[in-house]
């Protein structure tokens, strides 16, 4: 038997198998926007072939991170804005294994919002969803950094004073090598787009529109949607770096006027991902790391044997 | 003081090659047969402001730097900049001749460069030089290194003037030389070396040199190493290969002696957006089954409060390292101080669930790297090294077979995907990671990607599979097993015994210490006990779990304990107290915050003057006695 006998196993998997039996339905609010994140990835995950025990889903801190209750693979709910230095972490120290990191867009535009630039930078492969509903849920309805300018909240009973930040140009600008953007309620974009997302060899940055009706009621449910890759209206290549940065620009504006766009706005397959880019120049080992410490064959180097020479 | 050492001091500026020549010059003395003991200091500067180094060389066992020093090789500062005596910082391109001018004992040697510096500058130079039997050779180094090659060489020439004047062959510098030097320097280095050694034993008569080298023999062969060498060392033989880490001074020794050796043993170096990044991934590449470092100094590692908690929650095995620096704050960024102490025990929300040694020398240094990724695997909880930019820093020879040991790799208590299946499970499969009843309290682990091990790891209090529970049962049977941890830690440090003893059993006094003090500490030791006060010391490396038993008995065993430690507040007593709960008007403290670590004298002064004359007097104007409690 393999050190890790989950990993690249053959076999047909069942969405039912990243039901957990303790809690198998989700504590979120009633009309809660996050429910079809957890739909997208039980459909997404056995579609793309990746069983729990191969998979490793890293939550931050509010109400997406329950996410790791909900959905049954391996899972680390780490703490606020956190989850991405964790994951990257895991994915260099065994990169057989399909992480994916999730939060809230408090959890990885706020207080997380210098891991998610630098993890778009280094471009890991790795899948990041952000659940975008534009308040601070957990902490019951504070303003958060995507809320809208002028939204009034307990922490900001005047308005918000600030412009909202615009998370898919930022993660364009930060080096995402797939930018997507898609809404709760529009299911089979949003399964479809976390398939992309898992496949992509990358940092995949999924911004996910999820509405919340008990703390963010004045805003809208992200319908209608368009699909700007769909839609006729919209002509753009997700290839070409300015034309998808032209059409973020107007999605973003377009959320504040009400008119929700969503689909795949950047698509780089060219651009090396981290551990490959580590890998040709020699800092990363060709086999995965973890796999090291149970090789019973392995001679393990001394400093004595190695380093010592040169303080002679 | 004995005049069978010779304690040389380099000095110049930041940026005028101080610590490779001295480092080269150390190594040369120690492959001739003798022990040393290296001391810096620097200014936080880009380029320019006073540097030096000191190199202390005997055949006795060097544990300090010393007491001032009896050769001083002064450059002069060729970066100094606005060098006027009313400048905020002096008149900077005389500083390495003028300052602690008074710390070069009686009969000592001063060479100094006078192609740079002009000893008229300094106030009753030749009448100090008189009265104190200095020995005063000024020497145009920076000509001879600008004729022969390029003026940055006049080190090199410093050298060889040093070698010419105590009576040193310039065989081994010129061999280092050769191992050091890139092929283009070479040539025109041995040259300047060659020449000034000449010159100088040409001009002056050497054959009786106002201050020689020792001849020693080593029986083994000798490594010059810093602690920071020593924990990275310890480090790699216990399997780690994953760090990842932000630049900050102490710390960076550690991160980028790490950074350049992994990759060549294929492991993993990462250098992130911030310290709480740098922990955060430490934990993930951890908890994916590498053996994982951290580490930073204390603003950095402020940053690291929250992942060392989460590491703890988890109980996720790590290792973290903190060179301590003179804080708050920023401070005082290259200067030595004990003051994270606090820091380090009690950061992060919640009980603390964590292992802090702290080395007390190179050697230790070693092994307590190895002693932190050990327990840190083995029980499951974050280890940290405490350790300071002096002990991070400083070099001494150790002999290269204190590290002939066998590599230790394993991972501790993590189960086979065999070992798996026979272990508790949910009924939908999931793996009870956290277990309530364990031997103690350590409960095996699973790695991602194997099957049959899957479970939750949460910072939220958690039942046996990870799910988060509130449960008042539950809540108390996890909290209970963790701490139940640091008892099974606390018995396996009892059986390694850490701790450093020197005195004999039964004196009437003692000196309790922690960390990088203890091998000045012990010096002062030996020279009190010459001088016939009776008194022994105790350095303490087990800050968590404290070895509340060993202090006490020690404590119980004297009439009167100084607590010597480099803070302002005394930290290092206050933790004794805490754990002792009494024998408060036993202790009294001998503390040193100015930026420069303690030498042995201050140590002996300060005892004689606290403990046993008992005046409360401190040593000298920078030390501060703190009298015992009722006093």
């Amino acid at each position: 038997m393999s050190t890790f006998s989950a990993i690249g196993e053959e076999r047909e998997i069942d969405r039912d198998e990243y039901t957990p039996g303790v809690e198998p339905q989700p504590t979120w609010c009633p009309g809660c926007g996050d429910f079809s994140v957890l739909k997208a990835l039980k459909q997404a995950l056995p579609e793309v072939g990746r069983t729990p025990e191969e998979t490793l889903l890293c939550t931050g801190i509010g109400c997406s991170g329950k996410l790791n209750s909900y959905l049954d693979t391996y899972g680390f709910h780490t703490i606020h804005g956190r989850s991405l230095p964790v994951a990257r972490a895991a994915k260099l120290a065994n990169p057989d294994l399909e992480v994916i990191a999730a939060g809230g867009d408090g959890d990885g535009y706020g207080i997380g919002g210098n891991h998610f630039i630098h993890t778009a930078r280094e471009n890991h492969d790795m899948t990041y969803i952000v659940f975008n509903n534009e308040i601070f849920g957990l902490t019951k309805g504070q303003t958060s950094p995507t809320s809208p300018k002028g939204h009034k909240s307990k922490t900001q009973p005047s308005g918000s004073a600030k412009e909202p930040l615009k998370p898919l140009s930022m993660s364009l600008n930060a080096g995402a090598s797939y930018v997507a953007r898609t809404a709760a309620v529009n299911p089979n974009q949003a399964k479809e787009i976390i398939i992309e997302a898992i496949e992509h060899d990358g940092f995949a940055h999924v911004d996910f529109l999820t509405q919340c009706p008990t703390w963010n009621k004045d805003a809208r449910q992200y319908v209608p949607y368009i699909d700007v890759n769909e839609s006729d209206d919209y002509e753009f290549d997700p290839t070409d770096r300015v034309e998808a940065a032209e059409m973020m620009r107007e999605t973003e504006e377009s959320l504040y006027e009400g008119k929700v766009l969503t689909g795949r706005y950047y698509v780089d397959e060219d651009r090396p991902s981290y551990g490959a880019e580590k890998q040709a120049i020699g800092e990363i080992p060709e086999e995965p790391l973890a796999e090291r410490y149970w090789d019973d064959e392995y001679e393990w180097e001394r400093s004595h044997d190695q380093f010592l020479d040169k303080h002679a | 003081m004995t005049d069978d050492e010779l304690i040389w001091r380099i000095s110049g500026g930041s940026g005028d090659g101080i610590a490779s020549t001295s480092q080269n010059f150390a190594k040369a003395l120690m492959r001739s047969g003798l022990n040393v003991f290296t001391h810096r200091h620097y200014p936080s500067r880009i380029r320019g402001g006073h540097t030096y180094t000191e190199v202390r060389a005997s055949a006795d066992p060097v544990r300090s730097r010393g007491d001032g020093y009896n050769f001083l090789l002064a450059l002069g500062d060729s970066f100094a900049r606005n060098p006027q005596e009313e400048a905020v910082y002096g008149n900077e391109e005389i500083k390495p001749l003028s300052e602690n001018l008074d710390e070069l004992r009686e009969g000592g040697v001063i060479v100094y460069d006078e192609g740079l510096l002009d000893a008229s500058e300094i106030p009753n130079f030749d009448e100090r030089a008189e009265e104190n039997n200095w020995h005063v050779y000024p020497l145009d180094l920076r000509g001879l290194a600008r004729d022969m090659g390029r003026e940055v060489m006049r080190n090199t020439a410093g050298v060889g003037a040093t070698c010419a004047l105590t009576g040193m062959d310039l065989d081994h510098v010129q061999d280092l030389m050769r191992d050091a030097m890139p092929e283009k320097i070479l040539d025109p280095n041995l040259e300047i070396l060659q020449t000034a050694y000449d010159q100088v034993r040409e001009e002056y008569d050497v054959d009786a040199p106002d201050v020689s080298v020792p001849t020693g023999e080593h029986d083994e062969t000798q490594l010059l190493m810093s602690g920071s060498d020593a924990i990275s060392y310890g480090a790699i033989d216990e399997g780690c290969r994953f760090i990842a880490g932000y630049p900050m001074t102490p710390w960076t020794e550690v991160f980028t002696i790490m950074s350049n050796n992994l990759p060549k043993l294929g492991g993993i170096s990462e250098q992130v957006e911030d310290e709480i990044a740098a922990a955060a991934l430490a934990v993930g590449a951890s908890h994916a089954g590498v053996k994982a470092m951290s580490g930073s100094s204390g603003g950095g590692f402020a940053l690291m409060s929250e992942p060392l908690g989460l590491a703890e929650m988890t109980e996720t095995p790590v290792v973290l390292v903190e060179a301590m620096r003179a804080g708050p704050s920023t401070g005082m960024p290259t200067k030595p101080e004990q003051s994270d102490l606090e820091h380090v025990l009690y950061t992060s929300q919640g009980d603390s669930q964590r292992v802090v040694l702290a080395p007390g020398t190179v050697e230790e240094a070693y092994e307590q790297s190895r002693i932190a990724f050990r327990l840190a695997y083995e029980y499951q909880i974050p280890s940290i090294l405490l350790y300071d930019q002096k002990l991070g820093g400083e070099m001494t020879n150790v002999p290269k077979s204190h590290f002939d040991r066998e590599p230790n790799p394993t991972l501790g208590k993590t189960l086979s995907e065999d070992a798996l299946a026979e272990e508790p499970h949910s009924a939908d499969g999931k793996f009870h990671r956290f277990q309530h009843d364990v031997e103690d309290g350590v409960s095996p682990r699973s790695i991602p990607g194997q099957k049959g091990g899957r479970f939750l790891a949460t910072g939220n209090e958690h039942d046996p599979t990870g799910h988060i529970a509130e449960s008042p049962d539950n809540r108390v049977a996890q909290i209970d097993r963790r701490t139940q941890k640091l008892e099974a830690i606390r018995a396996d440090l009892d059986t390694v015994d850490t701790g450093s003893y020197a005195g004999p059993d039964d004196a009437q006094y003692g000196i309790l210490t922690f960390g990088s003090q203890q091998g000045t500490v012990e010096e002062a030791v030996g020279r009190l006990n010459d001088a016939g006060i009776s008194v022994k010391s105790y350095g303490v490396s087990d800050m968590l779990p404290f070895p509340t038993d060993q202090v006490e008995e020690f404590v119980q065993s004297v009439d009167e304990v100084l607590v010597v430690e480099m803070t302002a507040s005394g930290q290092f007593r206050g933790l004794i107290q805490k754990h002792l709960g009494r024998y408060g008007e036993r202790l009294s403290s001998l503390l040193k915050y100015n930026g420069n670590p303690f030498e042995p004298a201050e140590i002996v002064d300060g005892f004689e003057a606290a403990i046993v004359e008992g005046d409360g007097d401190a040593s000298s104007h920078q030390t501060t006695f703190v009298p015992a409690a009722g006093d």
